[in-house]
């Protein structure tokens, strides 16, 4: 039955059916919590779209929209101050360096359609995101970048916190890594995404390691 | 044909044609290793046109490939609708923040004045002193956005996607805007000494936009605008994906299409076969890691796949190389097409 409401939900977001989505939420019926809904139709649909977009049959647009779609809708039923969405480690977002903010944004839908919360920091330079991801306590911090120069720039993060002794995890994201897929290494990052979807996989493997 | 005696023009229309040259050419798209060698900072590099010509010329000579690249940096057209250009030490220049600040914007946008804008005449100029330098032996290639794929800077990639989506209207009129441009542009720098356009598209790529997206947007779009442009012209996906509309991108008017290292050269090859000269397909970004010994295989790879019969040329994927490929690996790469590029390929 979920596979097939999963299906019903994908197609609606890939279709960009505002309405069709907005209906397969509302019907849900009442022994779904929108947590659950959250786990079981919008990830797995997301995370579909997400390894679709991978594997070359869908496109950006699809996957951004679809984004769009579910942060929406899920902030009607959970919404931000929803103590379900309370029990995760602190995470923080942001673009490191250049102006381009869209893996940004559709991560950002993604995590919370997906149930998280988490902090979004907007165009960060090195010395800025390390001051105020220790002045957070951030646990997980999440990077993206397009430009390669702006993607090197991670390895200055990594190496200041580090001397600043503060235990983040750092996962990274954006075409550069796309195009290398060492450079997460190189740069010192603890994980790296190839798309949105992936967020949420990597982020509860690392909670599992801090549980 | 005897190696020395073809010029790069020659052999570059040789396998346009869908004929075997004397080898492959070999276009190395690189627009920061010219300041490199002209021992200069970026931002001043591309202050003076005349750095451009010597750093291009310098490149022209010391990896003997087959076009001189007449692009400074994509902005370029921000700025001349009156946004601004971030310049770092280490990376191509960037656009800043958007000129369309609310969508409602786009119906006041104005055609920049290709002939009155100041860093358009830079590139003009530079355009035309490599002509000076080269005549008819090198083509000089030179770059527009498309009309579809300029509006993400100048309105941020979500705001455009929205657009797309649910304003018809205004995207229509932002597509007229940017077309008129785009046209304008592409002649003058055709006018200036420019032997070909590449046209930068990777919003049309399937990486980004949907076939069916396409087909309304990107693809008409193309059409018309590549029907006023007085020379020949190349599409370029910048490392976005291509095959899913191979037959729709030749259908556009275009002689060759950028091609990424996502996709198997040889599969794009097949499919164009005849219809599109295939450019590509080195990863730029992985480039800065490899040794001479990766640069070689990989150079062999994309020729053996794609080389045989013309309608090949090597390149990077994505139509420029990035500042931290070591020149040692661009001199690797240049051998090797040198090596394992001449015709008859065995
Ligand atoms: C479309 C495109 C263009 C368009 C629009 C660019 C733009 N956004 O402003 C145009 C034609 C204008 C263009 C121009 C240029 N481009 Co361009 N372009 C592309 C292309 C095809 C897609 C870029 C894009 O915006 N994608 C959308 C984003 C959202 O995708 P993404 O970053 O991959 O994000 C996804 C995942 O990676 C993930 N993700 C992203 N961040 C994060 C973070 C976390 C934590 C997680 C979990 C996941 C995650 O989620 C997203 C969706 O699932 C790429 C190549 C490619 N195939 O991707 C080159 C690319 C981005 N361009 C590049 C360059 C260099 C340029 C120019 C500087 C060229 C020049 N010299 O002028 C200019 C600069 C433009 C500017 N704005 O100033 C390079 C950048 C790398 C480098 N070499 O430094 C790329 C990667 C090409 C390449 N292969 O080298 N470009």
């Amino acid at each position: 039955m979920t596979d097939k409401i999963v299906d019903a939900f994908t197609r609606a977001l890939v279709d960009v059916d505002r309405l069709a989505a907005k209906q397969i939420v509302q019907n849900r019926g009442h022994d779904a919590s929108p947590v659950k809904f959250a786990e079981d139709v919008v990830l797995p649909a997301l995370e579909s779209i997400g390894a679709g977009w991978q594997a070359g049959t869908f496109a950006l647009s699809q996957v951004y929209m679809a984004g769009r779609i579910c942060e929406d809708l899920i902030d009607q039923i959970l919404p931000p101050e929803d103590p379900d969405r309370k029990n995760q480690p602190k995470m923080a977002i942001c673009i490191l360096s250049d102006h381009h903010k869209l893996g940004k944004i559709i991560v950002y839908s993604f995590l919370r359609a997906s149930g998280f919360d988490l902090a979004d920091y907007g165009v960060m330079e090195v010395d800025d995101l390390v001051e105020q991801v220790q002045k957070d306590s951030i646990e997980i911090l999440l990077i993206s970048v397009l430009m390669l120069p702006s993607a090197l720039k991670i390895k200055a993060v990594k190496q200041k916190l580090d001397r600043l002794r503060c235990d983040v995890k750092l996962i990274v994201g954006g075409a550069p890594f796309r195009f290398d897929d060492r450079l997460w290494k190189t740069v010192g990052a603890d994980a790296m995404c190839r798309d949105a979807s992936d967020a949420v996989s990597v982020i509860e493997n690392i909670m599992k390691g801090m549980a | 044909m005897n190696q020395t005696s073809v010029t790069s023009m020659q052999r570059v229309l040789t396998t346009l044609g869908h004929r075997e040259p004397d080898r492959v050419p070999f276009f190395l798209l690189a627009t920061l290793h010219g300041a490199k060698e002209v021992g200069l900072p970026i931002k001043t590099y591309f202050s003076d046109p005349a750095n451009v010509v010597e750093g291009q010329m310098r490149l022209l000579a010391k990896y003997r490939h087959d076009c001189i690249y007449s692009f400074f940096y994509a902005p370029v057209e921000i700025a001349a609708f009156g946004g601004e250009v971030i310049f770092t030490d280490d990376g191509p220049p960037n656009s800043g923040e958007p000129v369309i600040k609310k969508t409602g914007d786009i119906k006041n946008l104005a055609v920049p004045d290709v002939k009155n804008t100041p860093c358009l005449e830079k590139v003009l100029t530079a355009t035309h002193r490599l002509k000076e330098r080269v005549k008819d032996t090198v083509p000089i290639i030179g770059v527009v956005m498309s009309p579809f794929s300029l509006p993400v800077m100048q309105m941020g990639f979500d705001r455009y996607f929205d657009l797309m989506y649910d304003k018809p209207d205004l995207f229509a009129h932002l597509m007229q805007v940017n077309q008129a441009f785009c046209v304008e542009w592409a002649n003058a720098q055709l006018a200036a000494g420019a032997t070909a356009i590449c046209y930068f598209d990777p919003v049309s790529s399937t990486t980004i936009t949907t076939r069916d997206m396409y087909l309304k947007t990107g693809f008409t779009v193309a059409g018309q605008t590549l029907a006023k442009i007085n020379g020949p012209t190349a599409t370029h996906m910048a490392s976005g994906r291509c095959l899913p509309i191979i037959d729709d991108i030749a259908g556009t008017g275009t002689a060759a299409v950028g091609v990424s290292c996502h996709e198997d050269i040889a599969l794009v090859k097949n499919a164009c076969r005849g219809k599109l000269t295939v450019i590509g397909n080195l990863n730029g970004i992985e480039m800065c890691r490899w040794s001479s010994e990766d640069a070689e295989n990989h150079v062999k790879a994309v020729i053996a796949k794609a080389g045989a019969g013309g309608g090949c040329i090597l390149s990077d994927n994505h139509g420029e190389i990035p500042f931290q490929v070591p020149d040692d690996v661009l001199m690797a790469i240049s051998e090797a097409v040198h090596t394992w590029g001449r015709y008859p390929l065995d």
